[in-house]
């Protein structure tokens, strides 16, 4: 009940936000029930325009807009959701390893995430897909790895103040070893700031699949994906049709709806009143 | 004044070493192909023998090492080697795009820098009001809605009434004032985008400072409040909007990347994009490199420069 009457303190962007992604998740979830065909089906003309049969159009090959935008939810929420969490358990568990044990071990693996973050995280992407190969799982590995480096310096920083504290010395002199330390003395107390990092991680994740995905590199059809829908029919804008852009404009309100989230929980935490 | 050279000599030192690391890392990665950049290239259909011979071609027979000191060397003096694709020299392809990419980067920062650091101010000084609500709310779209959005909408508004080319087509020759025109839209879409960045970082750095203890006594003492502002506030000021300006000169660089393929614009974002897809190695290779050294660079000079500006700093103990 407690948590409930949190929510009820929410201001209205919180609140916004919260509803709109409730709405997203919920399309993703149930994508095949509510679009009136399937994902790659060919179901008329190319560019057909707005109307009865096809809700939003169809695409530059005929498939109905209006399904591929529900289906889009679901793949690049998706794919975004497990690379974000890949690059939490990678840089999450590094960045608590670093804090707990310190000395050369925290050394090193601070100094080889100040290196891999000297290179602009797009340009690195780039050049790891040209290596490796632009394929789905490919993507995922790749910003997954790129992000933990940034995951990494935040867990580590968040766990650096907890470890100094009482408790942790008390637990380590009573013999704790490593795993439990991390998990049940540190991780408890660093959830709040984790949690909004997740956040805000997946936002810069998803937008960096969106972006490949536009460039051609990332998901590609026939699986509906926001950033390559728009590549694909960016030639309808310039006639004056904005179908184009409202799979663009879906990443955006998303991107923008777990800001406001984040922005009330830090707000909350933090106890800032700016 | 010695300690002042001495932390920069120290930064620059740092920074040479990181420059070092990055060339490192980026001619290390092409090691972590299973198997080596032959086979991955030649795909499955290669005999060992056309195996053989593009190994030699490459050099992959000799050791790692040697290969890294001789790519370096080589870089050094200006040979970024061929590329893989149409054998090509990589610095001649280079060459006019680097250009191109410059002078759209410039023509965004010109715009973007003044309009940000001025904007900000205005937002950290009559903080809570309308204007610094909607100067929060438009940084939260720019971060939150994808650049390509921005740019179509752009193209949508003013390419449509015919004002603006959707394509930035430029010639060598082309005069300045064409270059400004063909280049608009992909400028505005840039200038956007960090505007907000730098206004809202702008705006908490004038903010944390204007906090803190030592302004709070110059308006103690009756000093008015343009005194305070200009001779108390704004020298200590200016290291962070460096380091606000430097961030966002930073963000060009991969901001680029996706307006110049919007805009089909002749640059390297979109040479880097194009030899992605055809997995030509050596020019992405190369093309990285430059984008990380001048990324490093630019986080170097903010450095020095706002060292240089600090007041704390430079004053003899």
């Amino acid at each position: 009940m407690e948590r409930l009457a949190v929510l009820r303190t929410a201001p209205p962007s919180a609140i916004f936000g919260m509803v709109m992604v409730t709405l997203y998740i919920l399309v993703a979830f149930f994508a095949p029930l509510i679009a009136p065909f399937g994902e790659s089906e060919i179901v008329g003309g190319a560019y057909e325009p707005w109307g009865e049969e096809f809700l939003l159009g169809t695409d530059t090959v005929g498939r109905d807009m209006f399904t591929r935008l529900i289906y889009g939810a679901r793949n690049t929420i998706g794919v975004a959701f497990v690379t974000t969490f890949l690059a939490f358990i990678v840089g999450g568990i590094a960045g608590l390893l670093a804090a707990a044990m310190g000395g050369i071990a925290d050394q090193l693996l601070s100094r080889l995430v100040d290196v891999l973050m000297a290179i602009p995280s797009l340009i690195f992407k780039l050049l790891l897909l040209t290596i490796f190969g632009t394929s789905i799982v490919n993507m995922v590995l790749i910003i997954a790895l790129i992000d933990s480096t940034r995951v990494f310096r935040l867990t580590r920083s968040v766990a650096m103040d907890i470890v100094v504290m009482d408790y942790i010395e008390a637990a380590r002199l009573r013999g704790e070893k490593l795993p439990r330390l991390i998990f049940r003395e540190i991780l408890p107390n660093a959830t709040a700031p984790l949690l909004a990092e997740f956040g805000l991680r997946f936002c810069f994740v998803f937008l960096a699949i969106s972006a490949l995905s536009f460039l051609g590199l990332g998901i590609q059809p026939p699986t509906a994906d926001w950033g390559s829908m728009v590549r694909e029919n960016a030639a309808l804008i310039s006639f004056g049709d904005i179908t184009p852009l409202l799979p663009a404009a879906a990443i955006g309100v998303l991107t923008v709806s777990v800001n406001f989230i984040v922005d009330w929980m830090l707000h909350r935490s933090s106890g800032l009143k700016d | 004044m010695s300690s002042l050279w001495a932390l920069i000599g120290k930064r620059i030192a740092l920074g040479i070493l990181t420059l070092f690391l990055v060339s490192v890392i980026i001619f290390g990665s092409i090691e972590l192909l299973p198997g080596d950049i032959a086979s991955a290239i030649l795909g499955q259909a290669a005999t060992p023998e056309t195996l053989a011979a593009f190994r030699e071609e490459l050099g992959l027979e000799q050791p790692a090492v040697q290969r890294y000191f001789a790519w370096l060397f080589d870089i050094l003096q200006g040979d970024l080697g061929r590329s893989l694709a149409n054998g090509k020299e990589i610095s001649e392809i280079i060459a006019n795009r680097l250009g191109n990419t410059v002078f759209l980067a410039l023509f965004a920062a010109a715009i973007a820098i003044p309009l940000a650091v001025t904007l900000g101010m205005i937002a950290a000084l009559f903080r809570n009001s309308i204007f610094d609500r909607m100067i929060n709310v438009s940084a939260l779209s720019a971060v939150s809605f994808p650049e390509f959005f921005l740019a179509y909408v752009l193209i949508l508004v003013l390419a449509q009434s015919g004002l603006f080319p959707s394509l930035s087509r430029i010639d060598p020759g082309m005069p300045f004032i064409d270059r400004l025109h063909a280049t608009f839209l992909p400028a505005m879409t840039l200038t956007l985008v960090i505007t907000a960045h730098m206004m809202r970082m702008t705006r908490a750095a004038i903010v944390n400072l204007l906090a803190s203890p030592y302004i709070e006594m110059a308006y103690l003492k009756g000093i008015p409040a343009w005194r305070v502002i200009f001779q108390h506030a704004l020298p200590n000021a200016l290291s962070p909007i460096i380091n606000v300006i430097a961030i966002n000169l930073a963000y060009l660089i991969t901001g680029v990347v996706v307006v110049e393929v919007v805009f089909v614009y002749p640059g390297l974002g979109q040479l880097m994009v194009d030899s992605v897809s055809k997995r030509d190695v050596t020019v992405v290779q190369s093309v990285s490199l430059l984008f990380a050294a001048v990324y490093v660079l630019l986080n170097l000079t903010a450095d020095v420069l706002s060292t240089l500006v600090n007041p704390r700093l430079r004053r003899k103990r």
